[in-house]
């Protein structure tokens, strides 16, 4: 994986509780829990599985990316906390976050 | 019966030699003294250890042994196979994609050596299923059908899945099973276990039409009837039982002499003109008219139709891609997203007409999904589909039942010419300007559309495994001056081909395999590029790593053939819409999915071993390189293989990349 730079950033879990997440470890979650084989090893996402959705530097805070994740919208299979924890999804937020941002589509000659 | 004859003939040359051998044993014997009891009990006898005998041959075995054979009798007359190579010239096949199998061994030899291997020209396949596959992709290029045949039994169970694919496609092809039907006549053995009843049986619940014919003018009636009812629309398969006896006797004309019936093609079924003036009603008064369209070009004049209809009505057009619709460079080129906006939608040769209003979310909630509404109550629906007049019962391609307003059993591209003149005339003057101003507020969308999709692309751009986007677009750095058309595209790469590239020509695009039977892609793409080939066009094809793996010997027929194919490997290393099927309901259960030493969930994975695709292709007489996982190595591996498709050659990259 190229282009990815790991952070250990501190984040809030649940209200009151604080932990130091790991992106690395965050990045190793990812992939062994399967997050990859819908939203692509970097977070790009796809129209086929993902709705389009980029969770790659995602934009929503940690508290709702957890709520997402535990109860969804419908199309995602529902990762609870009895298969995935709290601190796993803290470092996948943070493996998220630590991804470089794309370039700009029109730096790019083949998408001009 | 050469077959069965050969083995019988060297049988009996072993027992004539064994009864020379014995009978002269006898003989020496006799000339001697009779052996006691006991120096019997120690002598081998004679058929233990035999004795060169001194005396001479008969006259009768020494001819058998050293003379010439009397000349066997050549079949007398024209054999039945030759004239039902006559019945098949006149339709002009070009192409016999087919394995090769005794029970069609005389028509085989006379399409070879009596027909000369022309109209049609036998292309060696390696599975019966490659054999339909090609033939499916032939017809999307040449539009025209290509004749197969097939072992009755094994190798007509070999083809199912590819007729499968074909019938829910809606392509016709020509498929004839040998069957060697006379119990009390044909060989024992093999020959029988590949012998049945009823050989169209297996395929009956998805092809046209099938027949059996018993005679020389049944089958000329026959084959030409099978040729029209395949290419009249609705297209689809149809399969004949060829009796080996009838390809293998000779023509018996009893009293009259033998006739092939002339083909005249059938003109496609058109919508009742009254529902057509009712469809041009609610369409032209519609404030959001939406068209959807699947197989609704049939050739490329139905994409030009499709844009006269779009342009006359201003109305945005949703294209599911069973073929080549559509421009993509069309500003009324649109998403599905528009479908929740309509007032009315015309349907085309819509294979799912509930999945274009409903969607379905399969979130597993006591063990079953969830339906939902995409249209407001009230919309109204259209629905031109010629599928409706060939509907059967027990596979379910015909999808869940949709209500509509307007229903026409009939084929869209002959109907839209009727359509597009009944929605000018119901056009009221004073909406004209209501229409031009709707087409300026799509053609806006369509542009910050395109603006969207780039954004996009652009993400995991630099990234390894490669991404799907950059897949393409080097692709496409490599193809665009050149007459393109792409073949196949397996395995789901997010349909970034659709949105990224100019799609324009009817050869650009052809749909996916129908029935989504995976193994479709190596195959079509090959029968594709092999039509591409005699039109001078570039083939490229999107390859997927599960799909080449069901019959990888495609490629050997590719190269025997010489048919040039641009094969860029989308190896994403797993069955990966299973990858997400099993995960979804391990999810579901609380369970934490089991991947083992692999990356995916047990049973789903191509990996440990990689395959090297590449090193199979190139055993079969391709280019091949490979694999490649830095996205900077694609372009000049591309470059390469491009070079040496133009040459004449078919090239796979074997190119790992992101899942989607």
């Amino acid at each position: 994986m190229r282009h990815i730079f790991f952070l250990a950033i501190a984040v809030v879990l649940a209200p009151g509780a604080a932990l130091a997440a790991s992106a690395e470890n965050g990045k190793a979650a990812y992939v062994k829990n399967g997050c990859w084989q819908c939203h692509g090893f970097l977070g790009q996402g796809s129209i086929m599985t993902s709705g389009g959705k980029v969770i790659s530097r995602t934009e929503m805070s940690l508290e709702a990316f957890i709520g997402f994740v535990r109860n969804t919208s419908g199309t995602m299979p529902p990762y609870r906390a009895a298969i995935l924890s709290d601190a796993d999804l803290a470092d996948i937020y943070a493996y998220l976050q630590s991804v470089s941002p794309p370039p700009d589509a029109n730096s790019i000659p083949l998408l001009k | 019966m050469q077959r069965s004859n050969s083995p019988r003939s060297d049988q009996q040359a072993k027992l004539d030699r064994r009864t020379f051998l014995t009978g002269a044993a006898v003989a020496a014997g006799a000339a001697s003294t009779i052996a006691s009891p006991a120096a019997a009990a120690t002598t081998p006898s004679p058929q233990e250890q035999p004795r060169p005998s001194a005396l001479p041959p008969t006259a009768k075995v020494a001819a058998a042994e050293a003379g010439t054979p009397p000349a066997l009798k050549s079949q007398a007359g024209k054999p039945g196979s030759d004239f039902m190579v006559d019945v098949i010239k006149t339709l002009d096949i070009k192409y016999l994609p087919c394995n090769p199998a005794s029970s069609f061994r005389a028509l085989h030899e006379s399409l070879i050596d009596y027909g000369g291997n022309k109209s049609p020209e036998f292309l060696t396949c390696l599975h019966e299923e490659s054999a339909v596959g090609m033939a499916h992709g032939y017809f999307k290029i040449a539009g025209k059908p290509l004749l197969t045949l097939c072992h009755g039994t094994v190798g007509l169970q070999h083809t199912a899945m590819a007729i499968y694919n074909a019938w829910c496609d809606r392509v016709p092809v020509l498929v004839v099973g040998g069957n060697d039907a006379d119990a009390a006549r044909r060989p024992p053995g093999v020959p029988t276990f590949h012998s049945a009843q009823d050989i169209n049986a297996l395929t009956r619940d998805f092809t046209k039409w099938d027949d059996t014919p018993v005679s020389l003018p049944h089958f000329a009636q026959s084959f030409v009837r099978m040729y029209r009812i395949a290419t009249t629309p609705p297209y689809g398969p149809v399969m004949m039982s060829l009796d080996a006896g009838l390809q293998q006797e000779p023509i018996r004309e009893h009293g009259e002499p033998l006739s092939i019936p002339r083909f005249v093609p059938s003109t496609p079924p058109q919508g009742d003109s009254g529902a057509v003036k009712e469809a041009a009603r609610l369409l032209a008064n519609a404030e959001r008219p939406v068209i959807v369209v699947d197989r609704a070009a049939r050739t490329p004049n139905g994409i030009a139709l499709l844009v006269q209809l779009a342009e006359t009505l201003q109305a945005p057009v949703v294209d599911q891609g069973g073929r080549m619709n559509f421009p993509k460079t069309h500003y009324l080129s649109r998403p599905p997203s528009v479908i929740p906006q309509a007032d009315v939608i015309i349907g085309m040769e819509l294979s799912d007409f509930w999945g274009a209003v409903n969607a379905f979310t399969d979130n597993g909630e006591n063990g079953v999904g969830v339906n939902h509404s995409r249209i407001k109550p009230g919309t109204k629906l259209i629905s031109i589909s010629a599928v409706e007049l060939i509907t059967k019962s027990n596979y379910q391609d015909f999808q869940r039942f949709q209500p509509v307003d307007v229903a026409m059993p009939a084929d869209a591209e002959a109907t839209l010419p009727a359509l597009i003149e009944a929605v000018k005339a119901a056009i009221p003057n004073d909406r004209k300007a209501a229409l031009a101003k709707r087409g300026e507020a799509i053609k806006k969308a369509y542009a910050e559309g395109r603006e969207t999709v780039k954004r996009n692309a652009a993400i995991a751009w630099d990234a390894s495994p490669i991404s799907t986007a950059r897949l393409v677009m080097e692709m496409w750095a490599q193809i665009k001056d050149l007459d393109w058309s792409l073949v196949a595209s397996e395995g789901n790469v997010s349909q970034w081909p659709n949105r990224l590239w100019p799609m324009e020509k009817y050869h650009h695009w052809l749909g996916r395999s129908g029935g989504y039977g995976v193994g479709y892609g190596a195959p079509a793409s090959v029968g594709a590029a092999l039509a591409n080939r005699d039109l001078g066009r570039f083939s490229v094809s999107i390859q997927s790593d599960g799909d080449l793996m069901y019959a990888p010997g495609v490629l050997w027929t590719a190269a025997r053939h010489k048919i040039p194919l641009l094969a860029v490997m989308h190896n994403n290393r797993g069955y990966h819409q299973e990858v997400m099927h099993v995960q979804r309901l391990a999810n579901f259960r609380d369970r934490v999915a089991n991947i083992g030493n692999d990356l995916s969930p047990l049973g789903t994975a191509i990996e440990n071993p990689d395959i090297e695709y590449h090193k199979m292709a190139e055993s079969m007489g391709w280019w091949a390189k490979g694999p490649i996982k830095d996205p900077a190595d694609l372009a000049p591996a591309l470059k390469e293989a491009v070079a040496v498709v133009k040459s004449g050659q078919p090239a796979l990259l074997n190119v790992w990349t992101q899942p989607r």
